[in-house]
């Protein structure tokens, strides 16, 4: 083809991944700017430090969302997950032994079985995962409420409590584990096979399974992996409530999904990455930070949210259809 | 309207640059109305681009389009189809779930009072459109529910329920049966005897020689010429359309044949394959042919173990296996390259580095950990070794033109060192200069000692090609023919099970 160099061809595609990964930055620093400079209390560190600690709770699952949708799938029990977890740890925490190991390992063992689980029916059932996890959402739930006898547990011991409430100098652990399951996550897709092949799965899970790749397992992984961050969430919210709540994790599903889609993740699939969650993430963070700061009535907070989220999806579609044209 | 020698479109000067491609450059040629006018070169030579910025789906960069005298400017596929260009692509534009008639005035819908639908009317105009076209489709049939021919009749009615006076068609005859080609052929005459225009695009030459006047070649975006089917030869026209002579079309080698690497026996998958038995050995190519349906891709399928088997055996170099899953026939040795490149064979928001990767992976790697500079090696080497011509290796598979995301397809295949290559329409909807590439890399293949077992719906393709053939219909094997015995009329005689049948086709 006549004007085909090397420099000039990846243009539109340089132009995307740069819109891609830049795009939503500018936006999540508009949006700090703006906040800050209504009121100077957003930039105080200690502000700072708070926000990334509360989405660090959303953030960790939404590492693991973010492999989900990547692979094309959606996982909405996760709310419901994050309960039943917390209240199994609460509960061995507070009422079956005390034991410190077995309220860690129990929790985060449990999210990921009832990941398998999820990935597990809807892989080899062929059923869309969206209605697969509907149905877990509404069993964990139950199961919470079973367990706990319709009442939270509370009490932690000082070890426990520090998963979610402790410091590591200056800075709050829970951070720690949300940038740390960030970056492994990173790692895990960009230089492993593994996460080679969930980008190669959620472009063309057809041409995958021709080229050898065993699509169902890797699925199933997936939905795995996320039951796991799902039950480390529940520990981080568990110990900093010192409590097991009947209503954790309720709605969060919203918040999860919408810091992929936000994070320039394609509900498609295929396409985006978990720095882009990190970022979509933090921006939820800070619009509910801002808007507080700015006491705005709390109601406005899911509106808002609501309409990122809408906007995000457009956005993804602009980008498709200006790459086809 | 005025316009000079009955010319109908004109373009002058036509150019279109996407960031980085110049898809069209100051393409300047007539068609004339009433004429069926060929526009044919290979993929990348700016065929679809052209149609496009016609319909309106891309926006010209320079240059004119003079419709009927006046110049034009489509900003929308709808602007385009009101002033009465329509054009047919190979991926219908029908909705499956509609009737016939629904389809046919989908956007134009008959109303009474401009809010309820008019169904009599409606189906009245649409039989009248059958009528006219000298089909049998009932309008009250679901899409669905209809073959491709009868899918494509019914784009056509709708393309004529608007009045379209241009008709562009893509590829129209590549997903037909030879008997269907000769209905849309009927068709097209017909409507050319009725004035409409049509733009005829294919990659059958032999087909534009058979139902258009004129030809136009284009070649890198550039416009080569246009001749009158009668003053030009097959040669001529694939000479204009890769620059150069093709001195052979299918360069087969002879190779001595060795050891049976594959058999299979009595393989069986209720309603679709019955009884199938046969032997590949070392640097041979098995021909399959038959027709579409025949259930030609089914067995490639069943032995690369996508479709489970009711009964049978396979044994690979004489040892029986069980193949469950692409992986595991992978592991014995077996490749597929399958049907739709696109669909099945790429993933088209991927590199090309990470395509070639896909099979390969697993031996790049240390500990799950991808060896970056060894994949780039391997991806590089193959580059160079399959002449794919890409800007980079991280150029995106979607951005490649179809020989060349074929050539890729099979590139990551060719690195993985198989002993058995089931092929799928190898060269389906390439260009003549990919395809003899394609057939130099069997070739090269074949000379390492594998062996390929090749579904093609192109006879004299399989015909060149293959040391033996066996021709399939309804999930039968209905015989083998020796390299010497098989001809195109011994192959459509088994293929089609009846002789008048066949000399009627041909």
């Amino acid at each position: 083809m006549p004007g085909l160099t090397e420099e000039n061809v990846p243009f539109v595609q340089r132009f995307f991944v740069f819109w891609d990964r830049v795009g939503i930055l500018l936006a999540f620093l508009v949006v700090c700017v703006i906040f800050g400079a209504l009121n100077p209390v957003f930039f105080n560190p200690l502000n700072i430090l708070n926000v990334i600690r509360q989405v660090s709770i959303i953030g960790v699952i939404a590492v693991g969302m973010t492999f989900v949708i990547l692979l094309g799938g959606i996982d909405l029990s996760v709310g419901s997950v994050v309960a039943f977890a917390g209240i199994i740890a609460a509960g061995f925490q507070v009422k079956w032994g005390g034991s410190l190991f077995l309220s860690v390992v129990v929790p985060l063992l449990i999210g990921g079985g009832i990941g398998f689980m999820n990935g597990f029916v809807s892989t080899k059932g062929q059923l869309h995962p969206f209605i697969v996890t509907l149905g877990s959402m509404s069993i964990f739930r139950g199961a919470t409420l079973l367990v706990a006898q319709g009442k939270p547990i509370s009490g932690m011991s000082p070890a426990f409590r520090f998963i979610g409430a402790g410091m590591v100098g200056p800075i709050p652990f829970p951070v720690i584990l949300f940038l740390g399951c960030v970056i492994i996550a990173g790692m895990v897709l960009k230089r492993t096979v593994f996460g080679r092949y969930i980008y190669a799965i959620g472009g063309n899970e057809e041409a995958a399974l021709l080229s050898g790749i065993m699509v169902e397992r890797y699925k199933i992984s997936a939905f795995t992996i996320l039951g796991f961050l799902s039950g480390l969430s529940a520990l981080i919210l568990t110990s900093r409530l010192n409590s097991g709540e009947l209503v954790a994790g309720q709605g969060y599903e919203l918040d999860v999904i919408a810091s992929v889609i936000i994070g320039g993740t394609s509900l498609m699939g295929g396409e985006g990455g978990v720095y882009g969650t990190l970022i979509g993430a933090l921006l939820i963070g800070v619009v509910s930070n801002g808007l507080n700061l700015l006491g705005v009535q709390p109601y406005w907070q899911m509106i808002v949210k609501g309409m990122i989220v809408i906007l995000a999806v457009l956005l993804d579609k602009l980008k498709r259809r200006f790459r086809t044209v | 309207m005025g316009d000079e020698n009955g010319v109908i479109l004109r373009f002058e000067k036509l150019t279109k640059r996407f960031p980085g491609v110049l898809a069209l450059d100051e393409v300047s040629f007539a068609i004339k109305r009433g004429e069926v006018h060929a526009l044919v070169g290979e993929n990348g030579a700016g065929k679809s681009t052209l149609i496009k910025i016609v319909t309106g789906v891309y926006q010209k960069t320079s240059g004119e389009i003079i419709f009927d005298g006046k110049p034009v400017h489509f900003l929308t596929p709808h602007e385009a189809l009101r002033s009465g260009i329509a054009a047919i692509y190979q991926e219908f534009n029908l909705i499956p779930a509609l009737t016939v008639a629904e389809n046919i005035f989908m956007g134009h819908h008959f109303t009474r009072r401009n809010f309820i639908v008019d169904w009599a009317k409606m189906r009245e105009e649409a039989q009248k459109l059958m009528e006219f076209l000298e089909v049998d489709i009932d309008v009250d049939a679901r899409v669905r529910d209809l073959g491709v021919a009868k899918k494509q009749v019914v784009e056509i009615a709708k393309a004529l329920s608007l009045n379209a006076r241009v008709l562009i068609m893509d590829e129209p005859t590549a997903t037909l049966a030879q008997k269907e080609i000769q209905g849309l052929f009927r068709i097209i005459r017909f409507l050319k005897s009725k004035g409409v225009t049509v733009i005829y695009i294919s990659h059958r030459l032999e087909e534009i020689y058979e139902i258009c006047d004129r030809v136009t070649v284009l070649r890198d975006g550039r416009y080569v010429g246009t001749r009158g089917v009668k003053e030009v030869t097959v040669d001529e026209i694939i000479r204009m359309m890769v620059g150069r002579e093709v001195v052979e079309k299918f360069p087969r080698v002879a190779h001595q044949i060795g050891e049976e690497v594959l058999r299979v026996e009595g393989l069986t998958l209720h309603g679709v394959l019955e009884n199938i038995s046969f032997s590949v050995r070392e640097r041979e190519i098995l021909g399959i042919a038959g027709m579409v349906g025949s259930g030609r891709t089914e067995l490639l399928r069943a032995i690369y173990g996508l479709d489970p088997i009711d009964r049978g055996k396979i044994y690979v170099k004489g040892r029986e296996v069980r193949i469950r899953s692409p992986l595991e026939a992978i592991n014995h040795g077996i490749a597929l390259l399958p049907e739709e490149r696109k669909t099945q064979g790429l993933v088209l928001l991927l590199s090309v580095l990470d395509n070639l990767g896909l099979p390969l992976l697993p031996f790049l790697s240390n500990r799950g950990f991808v060896d970056d500079t060894k994949l780039t090696e391997v991806a590089q080497d193959m580059v160079e070794h399959m002449n794919i011509k890409t800007p980079s290796l991280l150029q995106k598979t979607m951005y490649l033109s179809g020989g060349n995301q074929q050539k890729v397809v099979l590139g990551k295949w060719f690195a993985r060192n198989c002993d058995i290559y089931l092929f799928d329409e190898p060269t389906r909807g390439i260009d003549v200069g990919a395809k003899t590439e394609i057939y130099h890399l069997m070739n090269k293949l074949i000379e390492r000692g594998s062996a390929i077992v090749m579904v093609s719906s192109e006879l004299p393709e399989i015909l060149a090609m293959s040391d033996r053939i066996l021709v399939m219909r309804e999930g039968r094997i209905m015989g083998e023919l020796s390299r010497e015995e098989a001809t195109k009329e011994t192959i459509l005689q088994l293929a089609l099970g009846r002789r008048d049948e066949y000399a009627r086709v041909d």
